[in-house]
């Protein structure tokens, strides 16, 4: 048994509480659960969702991790923590007492950051831990129904899961309904208002293509189908619908990776700092904050890159180098400007803002890209390197990992064809993986499937239908 | 700020016992492994050596069935990493994704492409093998029975022994016979007539080791042909039921692989299954080389002999007398000599058959069959034991 109880971890609670109110750290009331790493397995492999829907793909992560963790490949995190309200937490009960510190300290910086980035807004979290439950008992009614069973419950769900995540990102943008988007199309449609129409030959009237479902390309796959497969049954539109929500749910955790690990790495710092441990403490700490924040040489660490990009804002405000360009706002004071970020940002314009020159040279940051059987750099930040390392970045992180893909058209050719259109961006589609997914819609659409994409910078559309897979150049 | 509030809850190990979610999820896992296992089961024997290997080695076999698709970017997608000191372009940093799993480590960097493969055990490939080939249930475990050192024969009884062994019938009769005898003497209570130490009878047994017996088992393959994996995977679930059948009747097993296109060589199993494809065949140069290995190593007063060859029918006409006279003579030196002709179905019409040149062939221990799809390995290897001379005698 470790050398402290729970009144020591509550004592060590109350003083790092005290610090977070000082740092003026805004958090959702917080609870703790102290568990064993048998139980922190299973909450890993469920995203720390207590009571969430049953499905094997979780078995698999759950095998995937144990075997990482038996090998010794990997330990578990310190703690897990969940975007709820009252926001809920794991602590490992074989940890030292120094690592629950600073894992306690490390949760209020999650915790904060949950409740005041805007990407969160739209996660309700204070219905978190009911909806997971909620959705976790439907799925479990589907499967004991008689009339469904569990083949016919998983052949949706592996469906649903292999295009969970081609939604839409910004969720702070509000999407628009039918009805506006048949108003827009119209308003659009009108010629512009011309003060010289009298000399000017009149602009034809084109009409605008009002009978095309979509009318504007539509990136919410999931809720498509749903809403526009008549032949779905009541319960298959319900799975869709539960595994869109829980994907809704996860999307600011994928798009502020960076920050919020980096965050909560910067506070966990700030407190035990403050803290003034005694000395054996400290030394233990530093040993384990380095494990967390330190480079993965060949690779990124995000707790790494998040605490160095926040420690350099603070710097810059605090103590700006002669010739360095100015933040914005400089007026601010630092804390004033961090909280201002932590806010308003999102991984992409976390470093496209903040991510500098000189930080991406100081962390020796470079680009790779395959080459035959090997990864081979491409690009160092020599001289102008560091833009383009930056793009790269940039567009890797978060949902930009995600390919971008969009329904066109539910009636193409007037075959019932879905028509799905890839936004090429340079990086073409794996395509085993465009094959497999495009069944797994097919499954869904009970129709043929069309993907029109770039591979190696030729147009092809990508099809799955009744006779299976094929594919064919465009023009 | 106003202060954050927290509550603790300590841990209790009743809930954690409680509270295994996963398992359902795990089961259900590890059937869509198997499942997936099963389904390439013709791929993973095709190319794994499994004759004569022991049966507790880990086969690595990719798992293609529980895969999770999603719509990924492939190899031309970049990446960003952080370098240690100085770092150069067009210097290497790893290994690119679609060779393998990130086994440096940095799968972690990009999604989607999960690359898997489970560990299996020889015992386990060999058990969903037989389940391939829907072996019944009886066969199958003499198949796997393991031949025992030492066998136990029973010889008489003794009046000590250990509880096991313990026989109640003799053990019965000769209270009564003590409890007659007492009667002649004396009045005695036939309902009170209590058992004594030496009406206990024991059955005794004796060891008797097993005779060492030598067997061989000599595969010949032709390779002229293009052997495509179905081929292989017929061929080689054929020689590994034979193999597997030999060992438990025999204690010492051998194992001799010969391949030859228009001439023959020994080689090793793993040699056997992935040699490539040349010109002609001359059918008779492995029967040759076969009699040659078994003359100067094998030779049958000492060893039982089977053989047997599988090929795809197609010879030079010129040799099929050779190869009969050479068939024939093999017949001679061992215990069972078997031909077997791979054509998966469709193919058998375009090409000639060996078959019509054997069925000259006289010999009581010869046996043909024709292998066409997976479910004939069964009855082609049933019939082709039915002609063992040892069995016989």
């Amino acid at each position: 048994m470790p050398a402290y109880d729970i009144e020591d971890l509550e004592e060590w609670d109350k003083r790092i509480r005290d610090k977070v109110a000082e740092f003026g750290l805004e958090c959702f009331p917080q609870e703790f659960e102290v568990c064993d790493h048998s139980e922190m397995l299973g909450y890993m492999a469920y995203s720390g969702m207590p009571s969430h829907y049953p499905h094997w793909s979780y078995g698999k992560a759950y095998e995937k991790l144990k075997t990482l963790y038996d090998y010794g490949v990997s330990g578990l995190p310190y703690e897990m923590v969940i975007n709820s309200n009252p926001s809920i937490a794991y602590l490992m009960r074989d940890n030292s007492l120094l690592l629950q510190i600073l894992t306690i300290a490390h949760v209020y910086g999650h915790n904060d950051f949950f409740r005041n980035n805007f990407t969160f807004r739209t996660t309700r979290s204070e219905y978190t831990i009911g909806r997971v439950k909620a959705e976790g008992a439907r799925v479990r009614s589907y499967i004991e129904d008689p009339s469904i069973g569990i083949e016919s419950v998983e052949a949706v769900l592996d469906a649903a899961h292999a295009v969970s995540l081609q939604c839409r990102r910004n969720l702070a943008v509000r999407k628009r309904s039918p009805e506006e988007e048949r108003r827009v199309a119209i308003e659009r449609a009108k010629p512009p208002e011309d003060p010289f129409r009298r000399i000017h030959r009149r602009v034809e009237y084109q009409e605008p293509e009002l009978r095309r479902v979509p009318l504007a390309p539509d990136e919410d796959l999931l809720l498509f189908i749903r809403d526009h497969n008549h032949y779905l049954a009541e319960w298959e539109r319900d799975l869709l619908t539960i595994v869109h929500e829980n994907s809704q749910y996860f999307i600011p955790q994928i798009e502020t990776k960076i920050m919020n690990e980096g965050w909560a790495t910067f506070w966990h710092k700030r407190i035990l700092d403050s803290l003034q441990l005694p000395q054996a403490l400290q030394i233990e700490f530093i040993v384990r904050h380095n494990q967390v924040a330190r480079p993965i040489p060949g690779s990124l660490n995000p707790y790494h890159l998040g605490l160095k990009v926040w420690e350099d804002i603070e710097r810059r405000c605090v103590a700006p180098e002669s010739g360095e360009e100015p933040l914005d706002g400089s007026s601010q004071s630092a804390a004033e400007k961090l909280f201002e970020v932590r806010a308003v940002d999102r991984d992409s314009s976390f470093l496209r803002r903040h991510l500098t020159e000189r930080l991406i040279r100081e962390m020796n940051l470079f680009e790779y890209r395959a080459q035959g059987e090997n990864m081979v750099v491409s690009e160092v930040a020599g001289r102008d390197g560091w833009r383009q390392i930056k793009e790269t970045l940039i567009q890797g992180v978060g949902m930009s990992s995600v390919p971008v893909i969009r329904v066109v058209d539910s009636d193409y050719g007037q075959t019932r064809t879905l028509y799905l259109a890839h936004e090429h961006d340079g990086r073409d589609l794996q395509l085993e993986y465009a094959e497999k997914t495009l069944s797994f819609v097919y499954r869904l659409w009970h129709r043929d499937v069309a993907l029109e994409t770039t591979i190696e910078g030729s147009r092809m559309l990508l099809r799955f239908g009744e006779g299976g897979f094929s594919s064919k150049a465009l023009k | 700020m106003s202060k954050p509030q927290s509550t603790f809850r300590p841990f209790r190990s009743s809930q954690a016992e409680r509270s295994d979610r996963s398992a359902g999820d795990r089961l259900r896992h590890r059937q869509k492994v198997r499942e997936s296992i099963r389904e390439n089961i013709a791929d993973i024997i095709a190319e794994e050596s499994i004759i004569g290997r022991d049966r507790d080695r880990v086969i690595k076999v990719p798992i293609r069935g529980v895969k999770e698709y999603r719509f990924v970017f492939g190899d031309n997608a970049p990446g960003v990493g952080q370098g240690e000191g100085e770092v150069e372009k067009g210097q290497v940093v790893g290994k690119s994704q679609q060779q393998g799993d990130g086994a440096d480590g940095k799968a972690g960097d990009r999604p989607g492409i999960d690359y898997y493969e489970t560990d299996v055990t020889l015992e386990e490939l060999i058990e969903i093998m037989f389940e391939d080939l829907e072996l019944p249930d009886l066969e199958r475990k003499k198949l796997r029975e393991i031949p025992a050192d030492r066998l136990f024969k029973r010889k008489g009884y003794r009046s000590v022994g250990i509880r096991v062994r313990l026989d109640k019938r003799e053990t019965v009769k000769a209270k009564l016979r003590r409890q007659f005898a007492a009667e002649r003497h004396s009045e005695v209570d036939p309902e009170h007539f209590p058992f004594h130490q030496d009406d206990l009878t024991y059955r005794h047994k004796v060891t008797e080791p097993k005779n060492e017996s030598n067997a061989v088992v000599v595969c010949i393959m032709d390779t002229s042909g293009s052997m495509d994996t179905m081929k292989k995977y017929l061929a080689r679930s054929f020689f590994f039921l034979l193999y597997q059948f030999i060992l438990t009747k025999y204690r010492n097993v051998e194992i001799v692989f010969i391949s030859h296109h228009t001439e023959a060589s020994e080689v090793t199993e793993g040699e056997f299954f992935h040699k490539g494809e040349s010109g002609g065949t001359l059918i008779s140069s492995g029967y040759l080389k076969a009699l040659e290995i078994i003359e100067s190593r094998y030779h049958p007063s000492l060893w039982n002999v089977y053989a047997f060859h599988c090929s795809d029918g197609d010879n030079f006409d010129a040799d099929n007398t050779a190869a009969l006279r050479a068939a024939n003579e093999l017949c001679g030196v061992c215990n069972l000599f078997g031909y077997g002709e791979i054509k998966p179905l469709g193919s058998r019409h375009y090409e000639s058959s060996m078959l019509n040149v054997f069925r000259r062939l006289e010999a009581n221990n010869f046996q043909t069959v024709l292998i066409e799809r997976k479910e004939d390995i069964w009855t082609s290897f049933k019939a082709f034991l039915a002609k063992d001379r040892a069995a016989e005698s």
